[in-house]
């Protein structure tokens, strides 16, 4: 394979920021990227996610900080000057120009020449699945097959690093799923350094080795899909990750990592965060697929409704204090009854402190 | 947005702003000169003039006959103003609502009157208009102001009435409304904001529009710009200060309703016509 | 009988609705009488009344244009005026246009831009008459700076006519050309600086290509409002002169000899002049990339 990554071992972003007015989009960000890993940027919208990669592709200036490749720093130079290969949520193609002259635009401002370019940009469009196509302008293309001559277009310049800013947003349901297998083939395929801003955790989940979770401007967590989908390290992390109900009580006993919590009308168990001691007040944080009816000790709570989702039920419904909650069931309960949920304790956290 | 910083980079955006301030310090020059020399006892090459005096207005209004003139002017306007709302609105409607066969001739019939200026149609609207004895009378003014506005309105009416979902109107008329309920009720109240602002542009451009007026006006059917234009074009019968005087008051005149207009619209309407691009 | 033949054959009513003809379309049936009537039909009098001279043959109007260098001059005139200064305003316009377009708040400069639009030539007119006079400020200045020894003369000539198509004609070119600029997706412009171009290459492999549609219909635009210039060629030029545009000649023929025919002819040459330029503009436009200016879906 002719198209290649280009050579360095790591990308430091040194306590990176980003001001617009008095507004701190981008907090003292410190991330360090090693070469070949596939990072997602993982956060709501407003999180500064967009701002660090704007701020990384020299789109956007920083206010404080350092970008360094290796021992060069990279933050000064000019968009055009560091080289990256960028996909664009809408694509950004040049509707004026063909798909060939598209991709092989990165290699004509570098007076590439033009036999290489030729051969180069067949083999892009070979690697996207575009054979056939490279004659037909943008608007002649369905939204997939923009989306390949976008990623075509970052490729082929051979950057040592591709930024892709939530490139499948804009692409329907199945068409996402498809390309989201693209991204990741075409990353193993080259040897390439990507990140990848979304906010679709399950997104960043199946295609990312690191996942960086941002909020307010500033990375919260980094780890590995398997580790931040098991254990988040703060409770907005957890939310974000799915642990969609929230329980505070009074923390009555923790046994070898487990956490009893004692709450409204009964008690529930989970994994002890670091932190936490005895007596303390602390909140529960579960996914609904942890909760279950179950004996007489838990959660009682009052089944608004239930839906059927194939092999098990999901319920909806609120605890005394008016909470919502939802929870899994093996079979229907009725509206209006109530029942009290336990948490699968090696999969529920409790985080100290309430009002999180 | 990229900005640069490099040197040349600065130096170049230096000189597109100098080129800006020098527009504008001329265009304001030539205002203030107009305001200053209506307020000039005498001015004669100095700086400033020897003093100050408010006399050349009263010397106008009487001069210029500025009150018919005024009223005339307001007439016209106004009957303009509603005349191409009557027409115009309805057309747009049907415009943006249905797709019939030759539309796009009816669009490029109604893109043309914008297209070409108004001196070189207005000389035979001109010659038509004196045939059929209209030309000389306010009607036959109005009527000639109306040919450009009317697709004025259309045009800035189509856009804004596309961008109106048309299931609201189903969903009134699936809920009860007869086809009068339908406009009062639902069609006025999400239209009137554009209307008024077409409306607004059409009298802006009406009181400024010279060239139509001129072309089709007798002696008492004079707009305050043709007013304007023959005391300019006499100059030396009158004093300079009074025909500044009048120039003013016309500034002042179109300046307020430019004012209320550009409440509520965006500058670059007043030249959007030129967005519609010919039929393609 | 007549429900049941409904039943098989859907009504004219219906036919006619399903080709978009029905009481809402007839809405605009006013204004295209009304278009066809003040607009198409004076120009068609017109044309037919400029192949009725007073004297002559059917030509006659034509062949006196034409072999009249005081008439046939004012095309030469008009060109001279207008062509120069739809070029320099486009130059002007296509740079700032690129500067304001980084502006937050451009709605100050558009407001202070749109005014000498709004007051049209005549009061544009009567202020260079004031500003530019020998005893104007502008001339006062240029004394004063010591940058001339005495007053440039630039009313009642050629450039009395320049400037005050420049000061009226250059917001009207520049807020064209500012509002087909930010009909550019900025997205473009940051693609291509990520795949390595530099400033210059950015307005020339991507820019150019996408503004020149929009550039060839603000020259006609602008071209056409130049060319059709009337009071203020009057006012602040040489009208028995070096600033005798075409329309001075078609008013005389119609307000001063009371030629309604010759009249004709002439706005029909000046219409036909106009015309010939924004054929051979467009003609050129249609070589051109014409499309949507984004980049891509959403």
């Amino acid at each position: 394979m002719a198209i290649h990554a280009a050579d360095f071992n790591e990308l430091r972003l040194d306590r990176l920021s980003r001001a617009f007015g008095a507004v701190q989009a981008l907090k003292d960000v410190t991330l360090t990227i090693r070469r070949g890993e596939f990072i997602a940027l993982l956060g709501p919208s407003g999180c500064g996610k967009s701002t660090a990669l704007n701020c990384l592709a020299g789109l956007l200036p920083s206010t404080g900080g350092g970008i360094w490749l290796d021992e060069r720093r990279i933050d000064t130079l000019r968009p055009e000057r560091r080289g990256f290969g960028m996909v664009f949520q809408n694509y950004a193609l040049f509707p004026h120009m063909t798909v060939a002259k598209n991709v092989g635009f990165g290699l004509a401002m570098r007076g590439t020449p033009r036999a290489e370019i030729a051969r180069r940009v067949e083999e892009a469009i070979g690697l996207v699945q575009l054979n056939g196509q490279e004659h037909k302008l943008p608007g002649q293309l369905s939204g997939g097959q923009q989306q390949r001559v976008a990623i075509a277009r970052a490729i082929v310049i051979e950057p040592p690093l591709v930024l892709m800013d939530e490139p499948l947003s804009n692409l329907d349901a199945k068409l996402r799923l498809e390309m989201r297998a693209e991204i990741r083939r075409i990353h193993n395929t080259l040897g390439s350094t990507t990140i990848y801003v979304t906010h679709d955790q399950e997104e960043a989940l199946s295609l990312a080795d690191r996942i960086v979770v941002m909020r307010a401007g500033a990375v919260r967590q980094v780890g590995a899909p398997a580790e931040l989908y098991a254990a988040p390290g703060t409770i907005d992390v957890a939310e974000f990750m799915g642990f969609r109900n929230r329980v505070e009580g009074t923390v009555t006993a923790i046994e070898s990592g487990v956490a009893t919590l004692s709450v409204d009308g009964g008690s529930l168990k989970g994994k002890a965060t670091p932190g936490l001691k005895l007596t303390d007040r602390a909140t529960l944080s579960a996914r609904p697929e942890d909760m279950h009816p179950g004996d007489g000790a838990g959660l009682p709570v009052t089944v608004d409704s239930m839906e059927f989702r194939g092999r098990e039920f999901v319920g909806y419904a609120r605890t005394a204090a008016g909470a919502a909650m939802s929870f899994q069931a093996g079979s229907p309960v009725a509206t209006g009854e109530v029942v009290r949920l336990v948490t699968d304790a090696s999969r529920a956290l409790v985080f100290p402190g309430v009002g999180l | 947005m990229i900005r640069g910083k490099s040197l040349s980079e600065r130096l170049w955006a230096a000189a597109v702003w100098s080129l800006i301030g020098f527009f504008i310090l001329n265009l304001f020059g030539l205002i203030a000169t107009v305001v200053t020399s209506s307020f000039a006892t005498r001015w004669l090459g100095t700086w400033l003039p020897a003093g100050w005096t408010t006399r050349w207005y009263t010397a106008a209004w009487t001069e210029f006959q500025l009150d018919d003139v005024m009223v005339v002017t307001f007439q016209i306007v106004f009957l303009v103003v509603a005349l191409s709302g009557l027409i115009g609105v309805p057309a747009a409607y049907a415009m943006a609502r249905r797709d019939f066969p030759g539309k796009r001739l009816v669009m490029l019939l109604f893109l043309l009157p914008l297209l070409v200026p108004p001196i070189t149609f207005g000389i035979p609207l001109a010659t038509v208009l004196y045939r059929t004895g209209l030309a000389g009378s306010m009607s036959g003014v109005v009527i000639a102001n109306l040919v450009p506005t009317v697709p004025f309105v259309i045009l800035v009416m189509i856009p804004f009435i596309e961008q109106v979902d048309p299931r609201i109107e189903a969903a009134a008329r699936v809920f009860g409304a007869g086809t009068f309920q339908l406009f009062r009720h639902v069609l006025l109240p999400i239209l009137a904001p554009g209307v008024l602002a077409a409306l607004l542009l059409v009298l802006v451009r009406t009181i400024a529009m010279f060239e139509l007026t001129f072309l089709t006006a007798g002696p008492t059917s004079q707009t305050l710009v043709v007013a304007l234009y023959y005391a300019v074009f006499a100059a030396g019968v009158r004093s300079v200060q009074s025909i500044d005087a009048m120039a003013v008051i016309y500034m002042v005149t179109t300046l307020v309703w430019l004012v209320i207009a550009l409440r509520f619209v965006n500058p670059t309407q007043i030249v959007a016509r030129a967005k519609q691009q010919p039929a393609e | 009988m007549r429900a049941l033949a409904a039943d098989h054959a859907p009504g004219l009513r219906v036919r006619l609705a399903a080709h978009g003809l029905d009481g809402v379309t007839l809405l605009v049936v006013p204004a295209a009488l009304f278009v066809l009537g003040l607009f198409i039909y004076p120009f068609a009098y017109g044309f037919w009344l400029s192949f009725n001279p007073k004297a002559g043959g059917v030509l006659a109007n034509y062949g006196r244009f034409f072999s009249d260098a005081y008439l046939y001059g004012t095309i030469a005139t008009t060109l001279w005026l207008a062509l120069p200064v739809t070029l320099l305003n486009l130059a002007l316009a296509v740079p700032i246009a690129f500067r304001v377009r980084l502006m937050r708040r451009q709605r100050l400069l558009t407001t202070i831009l749109v005014i000498p639009i709004t007051l049209g030539t005549v009061l544009v007119a009567e202020g260079l008459l004031n500003y530019l006079g020998p005893q104007g400020w502008f001339n006062r200045t240029l004394l004063w700076l010591g940058l001339v020894s005495s007053p440039v003369r630039l009313i009642n000539n050629y450039w009395g006519v320049f400037l005050s198509l420049l000061i009226t004609g250059f917001p009207f070119t520049f807020l064209l050309t500012l509002s087909y600029l930010t009909g550019i997706d900025p997205a473009l412009e940051n693609a291509a600086a990520t795949l390595g171009a530099k400033p210059a290459q950015r307005f020339r492999h991507i820019f150019l290509p996408l503004l020149l549609p929009g550039l060839a219909i603000t020259f006609c635009l602008s071209f056409v409002q130049a060319f059709s210039v009337f009071p203020s060629a009057v006012l602040v030029g040489a009208p028995a002169g070096p600033t005798r545009v075409i329309s001075i000649a078609a008013y005389q023929a119609a307000f001063e000899e009371y030629d309604y025919s010759m009249a004709s002819a002439v706005a029909i040459v000046m219409g036909l002049v106009q015309l010939g330029i924004v054929a051979a503009v467009l003609g050129a436009r249609g070589l051109l990339y014409r499309g949507p200016a984004g980049g891509g879906k959403g």
